[in-house]
């Protein structure tokens, strides 16, 4: 195995998740670094999981003071005035983080993403984004790309009760275990843009309507120049005109983007705790499996709403980009 | 996101949760996050160092304390205005009666054991609470919601038994490595650590009768003439040399098996052990002695050469009468014993060599030797969420809404979380429809006491019974019983079913009844001559509420979390941090009892549409064709359940 071993005080404290992952994944955990924007309640989810799984190192970046709103979903912020003012909501929650877990790195890295150079998301293995207009996600995406390492890419958003996963893994083998051999899987991942401009007439028939109704109201608020997640139910009209727009560019069934369904988004632009311990659960755990190499990463989108209760992966991507496992070889 | 209604209904909401570990962390944290503003906890257990990888709320500095107490002040912190209060006590002591549970709109299980599910379980039932059920192991995981006469309680669905094996798989014939570790932690420490008056099967299964109980008599006692050091090689020799001899020389067991060898500790040891355990003088404290770090090894994943484990097994021996001399005749295994770990993995190491079992590492042997959970932070958080969504809908009586979902670690369907229509209460369920049990016992063998232990606790999970044949009382347990009465129980107990004052024969009906669990059921009995010794070594069989068979390798069922003691789950079983049963995966299939499971799917938009599925029985590898909705083309899955039951190994 590569690397050092784990130490007698990393043994006794990840015994149990040893037994689940093996103590080579947690040895490749423990050497990985991980980007993370935007400090909703989802995404405190996501760094407590992964502080406690043991990655190395975790940075965070998220330049707001904390408002009172901040407070409703996460944890990491103790309603305590002065313990939170003039601090921003990066460094509220690296204090909090901290204590999750001495073995972990927790840092604050301060400025505007959007403006951090190529080289800046070359020290991270990881780079998981939420909060962010459509051309952020775009252009964050493109930065992890054009680096010569691999860097994972997610993006999360929870609106109400429902919540959105994005992956891009880009080029990404693996192995599992089939009955007693090692099979070598390799996937193949559109970016974030090259997902969305997959024409939805091109889609499988039962694609979830979560899929079409996220991205109407993206479109909407990347218009209109709104700050993500700056919708209210006031702007249905405008959003059901949009609908009707990209529904009939993409010769969809406007049925297919319903309206019941995009009032709930609209109407719950806070998040509902239960959905972001939901989907950060989800993103931490698939986070934990593209550092390790273990299991079959979801490819590429994931959606949660609490309505019906199903959590389904789609798989967005056009249809000529392999969209299945492939085999490499047959290791015995 | 939440309508006014809901906030309302969360609001006024007085909640049980019964356990702070995995699952309780998380769902308290969610519960007060969501808006929650009564939340009564309990937990009976401290704090370890194993729990914080995903415990969120337990630093180190919290180790040894309430898993209650210590949740509620780190949830305080971040929602200092709800009220949290914590019982440091477990969950079956009797003030926690049906009088407690009616005082709760809903009760929410993060339990690890199948006796404290039960129990709580009847007691929901009693107060007619709705009781929401969880369960994870690794990636695995799983909410139900119970509420009585809606939906099925949690005993409709009967649970598996815990794993036993064959004595003389034990004793003689071992195949597997989870063998050699039940006879080093049940046979052999318990021999030379444990109660000398207990039961012992160590020296057993002889042809040579007189031979070995001449060998085994003091076997086990240190001379007046030897060093620690002689006795631990003689107890070596015993066990792993003469006793194999002795068994060798039965034949007949060794016609289609591959023979063991004996061995002896001067085959893989020097004569005389230099002292090199120069380190271990150092006055360490108790809890502390280690034979590892005496002779110097380090990682406890590293497979131990068969000398190494003899060295382990000598050295383990050696600290545990020299360090802890005092515990010896009243120690039982326990996987946090550093010390009972190493004697328990090397004894075990030493007899798979005879055995041509591959050895393990004290890693691997600690967690079967421990019954060990498989226990990562986001399953417990992805099931916490799930918790409190079901939570709420039982609140707001949205009967109709109610899910049981499963958290899968491959999708199924394209699901990673699969919502299911929650199944009817079980009519034959003993439990909640009160349907009576039929025992087949032979009356004139079986004491009372039999009765008591093999059924009546050990099957029925019944804490405080009160047995009746008509109106006459056979026994009784309580707390303020008169003494004349006491005596006259004591006297039943040794006392077979046919021997006792109203005669229990065939064709009694006999009543059970738990004050505490305000739960009482009829069992009929029918009187059989002859039991199977290896399999019905009860020498009883409870039926009309069956048991799931563990015994087969696509069994479904989790096995029992940390609370089983002297039996270890099946290889095949899914060891739960909190038993979860993922038993229901035929979803769409008719199951037993001729009930099915609806997958719930949604049609154009956010209204629901049941649609039912398939209702033949089928096997679980076929690929099923179902009619999903109103959309013309027909779904093929091919179901991923197999690899649902699949434990994670490392
Ligand atoms: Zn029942």
């Amino acid at each position: 195995m590569d690397g050092e071993e784990l130490t007698e005080q990393e043994t006794a404290l990840y015994d149990r998740q040893i037994r689940v992952w093996g103590a080579d994944a947690q040895r490749r955990l423990s050497k990985s670094h991980i980007l993370v924007y935007g400090m909703k309640g989802t995404v405190a989810e996501f760094c407590k999981n992964i502080v406690l799984a043991g990655v190395g190192s975790v940075t965070l970046v998220d330049d707001r003071v904390v408002a009172e709103e901040a407070l409703s979903a996460n944890f990491l912020i103790l309603p305590d005035k002065n313990q939170y003012q003039g601090k921003t909501l990066a460094e509220v929650c690296c204090d909090s983080l901290k204590e999750f877990n001495h073995m972990v790195h927790v840092s604050v890295e301060k400025g505007d993403i959007s403006t951090f150079g190529v080289e800046f998301f070359e020290k991270f293995d990881t780079v998981v984004i939420s909060c962010c207009s459509l051309a952020k996600k775009k252009l964050i995406n493109q930065k992890c790309r054009k680096l010569s390492k691999r860097v994972a890419f997610y993006t999360v958003d929870c609106r109400g009760s429902c919540g959105e996963i994005f992956v891009d893994l880009q080029d990404y083998k693996y192995s599992k275990k089939k009955l007693e051999e090692t099979i070598e899987c390799q996937l193949e991942y559109p970016s974030f843009e090259e997902a969305i401009s997959v024409p939805w007439r091109a889609l499988p028939r039962r694609v979830s309507k979560l899929y079409f109704a996220m991205r109407v109201i993206e479109l909407f608020e990347d218009v209109e120049d709104r700050n993500p997640g700056e919708t209210s139910i006031a702007d249905l009209p405008g959003i059901l005109k949009l609908r009707k727009e990209l529904c009939e560019t993409n010769s969809l069934s406007e049925s297919q983007v319903p309206d019941a369904l995009l009032e709930r988004l609209l109407i719950g632009t806070r998040e509902f705790p239960p959905v972001c311990a939901i989907i950060g659960g989800i993103l931490g755990q698939e986070v934990i499996k593209a550092i390790s190499g273990k299991g079959d990463p979801l490819k590429n989108f994931f959606f949660f709403d609490a309505m019906d209760g199903k959590g389904l992966i789609e798989d967005i991507s056009e249809p000529n980009t392999g969209s299945q496992a492939a085999l490499i070889n047959d290791d015995m | 996101m939440i309508s006014q209604e809901q906030l309302s209904a969360i609001k006024g909401a007085k909640v049980l949760m019964v356990g702070a570990g995995g699952i309780g962390c998380e769902l308290l944290k969610t519960l007060a996050l969501s808006g929650f503003q009564d939340i009564h906890v309990i937990d009976m257990d401290t704090i370890e160092v194993s729990n914080l990888n995903r415990q969120f709320l337990f630093r180190q500095s919290h180790v040894g304390q309430s898993k209650a107490k210590v949740a509620r002040d780190a949830v305080l912190r971040f929602r200092p205005n709800i009220s949290i209060t914590p019982y440091h006590a477990n969950v079956k002591e009797s003030h926690f009666n049906v009088n407690f549970f009616k005082e709760f709109d809903v009760v929410l299980n993060g339990l690890d054991n199948l006796d404290a599910r039960r129990h709580v379980n009847r007691l929901c039932l009693a107060a007619d609470v709705p009781l929401v059920e969880s369960g994870t192991t690794g990636f695995l995981g799983q909410v139900t919601v119970h509420l009585m006469g809606k939906t099925e309680c949690y005993e409709c669905q009967p649970k598996p038994a815990p794993k036993t094996y064959p004595v003389c798989t034990i004793t003689s014939t071992p195949s597997k490595f989870v063998h050699c570790i039940v006879w080093a932690k049940d046979l052999l420490f318990a021999k030379l650590f444990g109660d000398k008056n207990q039961e012992n099967d160590l020296n057993v299964r002889s042809s040579d009768a007189a031979n070995s109980s001449e060998h085994s008599e003091d076997a086990f006692e240190c001379r007046q003439d030897e060093d620690i050091e002689q006795y631990g090689r003689r107890i070596y020799d015993h066990v792993f040399g003469h006793n194999i001899e002795v068994a060798l020389s039965n034949e007949e067991t060794w016609k289609n098996r591959n023979k063991p060898k004996p061995i002896y500790s001067n085959d893989v040891l020097p004569k005389k052990l230099t002292n090199e355990n120069g380190n271990m003088e150092k006055g360490c404290a108790t809890d502390d002695v280690s034979a590892m770090s005496s002779l110097g090894l380090k990682n406890p994943q590293d497979v131990w050469s068969l000398a190494e484990n003899s060295r382990v097994f000598l050295e383990a021996l050696r600290l545990f009468f020299l360090k802890r001399e005092k515990e010896i005749g009243n120690l039982s295994f326990d996987k946090d014993d550093q010390l009972a770990v190493e004697f328990v993995t090397a004894a075990a190491n030493i007899r798979a060599s005879s055995f041509e079992i591959p050895l393990h590492s004290l890693f691997e042997a600690k967690g079967i030797a421990g019954n060990i959970v498989h226990a990562v932070a986001t399953t417990n958080a992805i099931i916490a969420g799930l918790i409190v969504i079901e939570a709420i809908k039982v609140l707001k009586k949205d009967s109709n809404d109610y899910r049981m979902t499963y958290c899968l670690e491959h999708p199924s369907k394209k699901m990673l979380l699969m919502p299911v229509e929650p199944y009817e209460p079980n009519k034959s369920c003993y439990v909640c429809s009160q349907t009576p049990l039929l025992l087949e016992v032979n009356t004139h063998r079986s004491k009372l006491w039999d009765f008591v232990e093999k059924i009546v606790k050990a099957k029925l999970g019944m804490n405080f019974p009160l047995i009746m044949q008509g109106a006459s009382i056979l026994y009784e347990v309580g707390e303020d019983l008169e003494e004349d009465m006491v005596a006259i129980y004591a006297a039943n107990l040794q006392k077979t079913l046919s021997e006792l004052p109203s005669q229990v024969t065939s064709g009694t009906v006999l009543t059970i009844e738990d004050l505490q669990q305000e739960f009482s059921c009829n069992i009929n009995i029918k009187h059989r001559e002859e039991f199977d010794e290896e399999k019905e070594p009860d020498g009883m069989l409870l039926s009309g509420w069956v048991e799931a068979p563990v015994d087969k390798d696509n069994s479904k069922a989790v096995g029992n979390g940390e609370s089983t003691s002297n039996a270890l789950p099946a290889e095949e079983i899914l060891e739960g941090e909190k038993d979860v049963e993922i038993q229901e995966i035929s979803v769409g299939t008719e199951n037993a009892t001729g009930r099915k499971r609806k997958l719930f799917e949604v049609s154009k938009g956010t209204t629901p549409d049941h649609s039912g599925l398939s209702d033949e029985r089928k096997n679980h590898n076929q690929i099923e064709k179902l009619d999903v909705d109103d959309e013309d083309d027909e779904l093929i899955i091919s179901d991923d359940w197999e690899s649902l039951t699949k434990k994670k190994r490392l």
